[in-house]
């Protein structure tokens, strides 16, 4: 361990505020791209179900 | 091998070998992610000129790497599209485009944050940023054509002939800081020679470095299998499975 407290830790000599807001810009991007894909997921499913569902419905009526 | 370059091209295929890759991409990037951060964050020794500040080298030099191997990546998608016209060639195009432009983002924005406590300045027209800064604008390029062209086959086309001819772009980053005079240290990293800081300091950002490469394939793989359920639609396998995950939810509902 290179710091030898937590405060110290937090404070990264006098370069807290740019290290801290690097590697938090860095995890909000991450994030980010990690959690659209995610969402986007259940986005595509359902809209193909409801596509299927239609068809299905409409095979049924005729 | 052509019978391979075919299977390979299925999205089927793809959809299927993919889904048994996924978890332990994902686990590997995120045992990777964390070992790198303590690591680079809490072990890695000040530098004795720039302080702490150069910790934030640990997602700078990744994110610039994989800005820039995203780039030739998608390029290479793209010249398979034009020659071969492979749908799935098609969608990796248009999957990895989001993912580099952000991570051309985080590369140009870090680089600002470390500059200014060290350099004493965010931004300068030097080479390097200004190349990395175009990277980013072919990246929108190809992003914009994609939501612009609504047929999805010339939409790949259009951004497979940006992507080739930006490809110009990535030999002018890698060479920026040795033709022109400039604000930007030289390569941390080469192939070729032993690094010149301590293990503690270098180890990190090798681990960083491919902790990103599969955050990366996390990403894209994700990407690219919903993109496939968008449109493999009117293949039976997608019929399929989508059938199965709406019956999946209506027992989860029940």
């Amino acid at each position: 361990m290179y710091f030898e407290t937590f405060d110290a830790f937090l404070a990264m000599g006098k370069h807290g505020l740019y290290v801290w807001t690097a590697y938090g810009i860095g995890a909000l991007v991450l994030a980010l791209n990690v959690a659209v894909p995610i969402l986007n997921k259940r986005k595509v499913l359902a809209k193909q179900q409801a596509r299927l569902r239609r068809e299905r419905a409409r095979a049924e009526s005729q | 091998m052509w019978t391979w370059f075919h299977k390979l091209s299925s999205p089927k295929w793809f959809y299927q070998i993919s889904g048994r890759w996924l978890p332990w991409i994902a686990i590997a990037a995120g045992v990777f992610l964390a070992a790198g951060l303590v690591l680079g964050l809490a072990y890695a020794p000040a530098d004795y000129q720039q302080g702490n500040s150069f910790r934030i080298m640990y997602i700078h030099v990744p994110s610039a790497i994989l800005a820039q191997s995203c780039y030739m990546m998608m390029a290479v998608a793209g010249g398979v599209v034009l020659i071969w016209r492979i749908k799935l060639a098609e969608m990796v195009l248009k999957c990895i485009a989001p993912f580099g432009a952000s991570i051309t983002f985080l590369a140009l924005i870090t680089g600002g944050i470390w500059g200014y406590p060290t350099w004493g300045t965010w931004w300068v027209w030097d080479a390097r940023g200004t190349s990395m800064l175009i990277l980013l604008f072919l990246y929108f390029g190809v992003i914009a054509l994609q939501s612009a062209i609504s047929s999805t086959t010339g939409a790949a086309r259009a951004g497979a002939l940006l992507a080739l001819v930006g490809l110009v772009n990535i030999p002018i980053i890698k060479y920026s800081v040795e033709w022109w005079n400039t604000l930007h240290q030289p390569a941390t990293f080469t192939l070729t020679e032993k690094p010149a800081m301590p293990v503690e300091m270098w180890l990190p950002l090798l681990i960083m470095v491919l902790a990103f490469y599969l955050i990366f394939g996390t990403v894209l793989m994700m990407r690219l299998r919903n993109e496939i359920l968008e449109r493999e639609y009117k293949t039976n396998w997608v019929r399929k499975l989508v059938e199965a995950s709406a019956e999946n939810q209506s027992e989860k509902g029940a």
